[in-house]
């Protein structure tokens, strides 16, 4: 299982990661912030971390 | 004679100590541009940006030889927004670097000059003068930008111009212009004119050796403890190179002592007031005048002058037969030098200032003189310089005015 | 590769973020993007310098750790080109926004690129003037609506890929702020390529031109971004002729013309031996 951080003084609730991970692993709250819903889908690619415009995001390696 | 400790040193009368008696010196007959070129690479600028534009083109002309020669960069760029820019850009990895243009030109660098300034970046821009307003009497001569170097760019700033009469001044007023901007972190304008930079004369080139060269203060500190705005306590923060072990920012936004961008209002006017007293506590190294007469006397009428106007009010004083007349010759025109003036005209009945434009530097003087002494106006703008009897004829309508 | 997730850690100051950009704006991708293909390219960041000019995307050398130069609005540059030119040794990238690279800088642009001279421009072109409120600019699409073309602008816009093409620069790409992997390797073989290197970085504004034409919130604009680019060499790229509003991403011009400080080196030799004669 990786280990998804969302940085809460970073994150601008755009939604980019919520609705651009192949694995919809993130779900929102009821202001719009990503929550991780389903980490253990989370393949590590790396996607949100690229996609995210405001630096918030981080994913561990795979398993750790 | 004020000589500035840093600068090559300039003497009264137009005699230069400079490598004098040396076996080095090389006595050439060169043209005012030509002795500017000359100049910048004897104090050892190695870069050169810029756009043609009479009368300055042939600074660019010979330093598109002379600075290959020596090894550094000729770059003729796109318009002269671009050829400060380039100036600036390379200025910062640690080459001496600088431009020369005229009025058109000159307006074109303005914005970008305030980058220099704000951001604290040594340069030299020479601006021949030429006749204006826009392409006027274009090429032809005129002293009119005194004022546009001084305040041509938004915002609070300051910034030195110094201002050559001969084509021996030209040669040594640059390498004094590189020092200046290399000590004290600022742009330095070379404000030559038409007449001056297209006049030839005899000129002597000291060997380099004897030539003083002031280089900008870089860190000592450990890389990253350098703050590249925080000011020594000479009000002027050492320089690094881009490209060193010092990494460092510099931008056009009012920014604190790291050089990343601030807001905060209590640091903008420290900035400001620091961009000010950095040149104005240290005027007895940037205040430059030539006395052309017997300071010991009391003068019937004291004629302040400056570039091509220098010698015909010379040439003018000589003829006030049995009336004693003398020219202060302004070379350091910004920071302006109140205090210099002001003592010159205390030992004067009256003052005469001639200057080939509406009155720029007349009003300069009337500020510092006050009401104490009768200051007389010469204005010319007619994209002529003056003849001695133009302004003997001058001379002769104060005195009559004076009784 | 774990590190460059990551590699805004090296070359970010993050001691600067959170970051001046709206929510959902392209501007941020681009700069992790210039982040990772540095971290690729293994430069230190003491050999690059950054050069920006003014914009919103202009502002991003406030988050960078690396040398930076801010200019002025246009000029970007020509800061560079005396930075590059003083110093061939230095990795030089310049960050435009594209009214800030090709509408008042749109001379430095057409100069840098027919120099030859060897920068990165990064030009995020968003459509409009972001950072002064969306007004129009030399980018924006015939018809769009900005604050200054309430009606729709009635000029045409700039395929600025083909400007910097004709005008000669060694490599030309575009890439999209949702094509992110794509758009890491577009920047890093920009830098890493001799000569001038363009890479339009197509991400419009969410917070003007999104909202003026009503183009959705930005999760909504970057699916427009993956549904309209055509990658070159692709299928449907073969098929000629593009639909309205689609366009090419990927390299789209790559040559190996001398560059401008390897032929000014060629001049100087010759000047150089003339000294030395001389003296
Ligand atoms: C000489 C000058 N003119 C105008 C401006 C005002 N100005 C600041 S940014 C900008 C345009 C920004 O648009 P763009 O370059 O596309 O960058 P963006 O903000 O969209 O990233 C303008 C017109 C300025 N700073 N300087
Ligand atoms: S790393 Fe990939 S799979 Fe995991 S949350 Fe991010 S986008 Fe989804
Ligand atoms: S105004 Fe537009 S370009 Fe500027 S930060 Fe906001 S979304 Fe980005």
């Amino acid at each position: 299982m990786c280990q998804i951080k969302i940085d809460p003084k970073r994150c601008k609730h755009c939604g980019i990661c919520i609705a651009f991970c192949p694995q919809e692993v993130f779900g929102a709250d009821c202001r719009g912030a990503p929550v991780v819903e389903r980490a253990e889908k989370c393949t590590a690619c790396g996607l949100c971390v690229m996609r995210c415009p405001d630096f918030a995001l981080e994913v561990g390696e795979k398993g750790k | 004679m004020n000589e500035p400790a840093n600068g090559s040193k300039i003497k009264d009368k137009n005699e230069s100590t400079v490598g004098r008696g040396s076996k080095e010196t090389r006595r050439l007959f060169l043209q005012g541009n030509e002795a500017i070129a000359e100049g910048a690479v004897a104090a050892g600028a190695r870069f050169y940006a810029g756009y043609p534009i009479t009368p300055s083109s042939e600074i660019a002309e010979v330093c598109s030889e002379k600075l290959l020669e020596a090894g550094g960069v000729y770059i003729q760029m796109e318009d002269e927004l671009g050829s400060i820019a380039a100036v600036i850009g390379a200025s910062l990895t640690g080459v001496k670097a600088f431009t020369a243009t005229s009025g058109p030109g000159f307006s074109l660098m303005q914005e970008n000059l305030g980058v220099a300034i704000l951001g604290e970046v040594p340069c030299v821009v020479v601006n021949v003068q030429r006749s204006g307003p826009s392409t006027g009497l274009a090429t032809r001569p005129a002293q009119a930008d005194v004022m546009q170097a001084r305040w041509g760019r938004h915002g609070d700033q300051h910034l030195i111009v110094l201002s050559p009469a001969t084509v021996q001044e030209c040669f040594e007023l640059t390498v004094t212009a590189f020092n200046l901007a290399e000590r004290f972190r600022v742009p330095v304008v070379l404000l030559a004119d038409e007449i001056v930079a297209h006049m030839r004369e005899n000129v002597a080139l000291p060997d380099p050796a004897q030539i003083k060269i002031v280089n900008r203060k870089k860190p000592t500190c450990p890389p990253e403890e350098y703050l590249p705005f925080k000011p020594d306590p000479d009000g002027v923060p050492p320089l690094a190179d881009f490209g060193s072990a010092y990494v460092f920012h510099v931008t056009s936004s009012m920014h604190g002592e790291r050089g990343y961008s601030q807001n905060d209002p209590a640091n903008a006017q420290a900035k400001i007031r620091r961009l000010f007293t950095k040149l104005e506590n240290h005027l007895d190294e940037i205040l430059l005048v030539k006395h052309h007469y017997n300071r010991e006397e009391e003068l019937d009428l004291l004629i302040v002058a400056f570039g091509c106007t220098v010698r015909p009010a010379r040439a003018a004083a000589l003829r006030a037969f049995g009336r004693k007349v003398g020219v202060l010759q302004l070379i350091t025109l910004w920071p302006f030098p109140d205090a210099l003036v002001a003592q010159a005209a205390a030992r004067a009945r009256a003052l005469l200032v001639p200057e080939l434009n509406m009155g720029q530097v007349g009003r300069e003087v009337e500020r510092v003189v006050g009401k104490a002494k009768p200051v007389f106006g010469l204005p010319k703008s007619n994209g002529e310089g003056f003849t001695p009897g133009e302004i003997s004829a001058r001379i002769e309508e104060v005195f009559a005015c004076l009784g | 590769m774990p590190g460059l997730k990551t590699a805004w850690k090296e070359y970010l100051e993050e001691s600067m973020l959170p970051h001046m950009w709206c929510p959902g704006c392209g501007n941020g991708i681009a700069l992790g993007a210039l982040t990772r293909a540095l971290a690729e390219l293994k430069l230190p960041r003491h050999k690059v310098v950054v050069v920006t000019g003014i914009g919103c995307w202009g502002k991003a050398d406030d988050y960078l750790s690396t040398n930076a130069l801010h200019g002025t609005h246009g000029r970007a540059l020509a800061f560079a080109t005396g930075v590059k030119a003083a110093r061939p040794e230095l990795t030089v990238v310049v960050l435009m926004g594209d009214g800030d690279g090709a509408t008042i800088g749109g001379n430095h642009l057409i100069h840098a690129a027919r120099r030859n001279i060897d920068l990165t421009a990064v030009v995020v072109n968003n459509y409009n003037y972001g950072m002064t409120g969306g007004q129009v600019s030399a980018t924006t699409p015939a018809g769009a609506i900005t604050s200054t073309t309430r009606y729709g602008n009635p000029e045409r816009d700039f395929d600025l890929c083909r400007l910097v093409e004709a005008a000669g620069a060694n490599y030309v790409a575009r890439g999209t702020v949702y094509h992110v992997p794509q758009l890491d390797r577009l920047i890093r073989d920009g830098i890493a390529k001799k000569g001038f290197s363009f890479i339009e970085v197509v991400s419009p504004c969410p917070t003007h031109f999104g909202r003026r034409n009503r183009l959705g919130p930005a999760v909504q604009m970057m699916k427009l971004l993956k549904e309209r680019a055509v990658h070159v060499g692709s299928a449907a790229a073969k098929g000629g002729e593009l639909p309205e509003g689609s366009f090419f991403i990927g390299k789209l011009a790559e040559r190996d013309d001398p560059d401008f400080n390897t032929s000014y080196e060629k001049m100087r030799k010759k000047a150089l031996a003339k000294g030395t004669e001389s003296s």
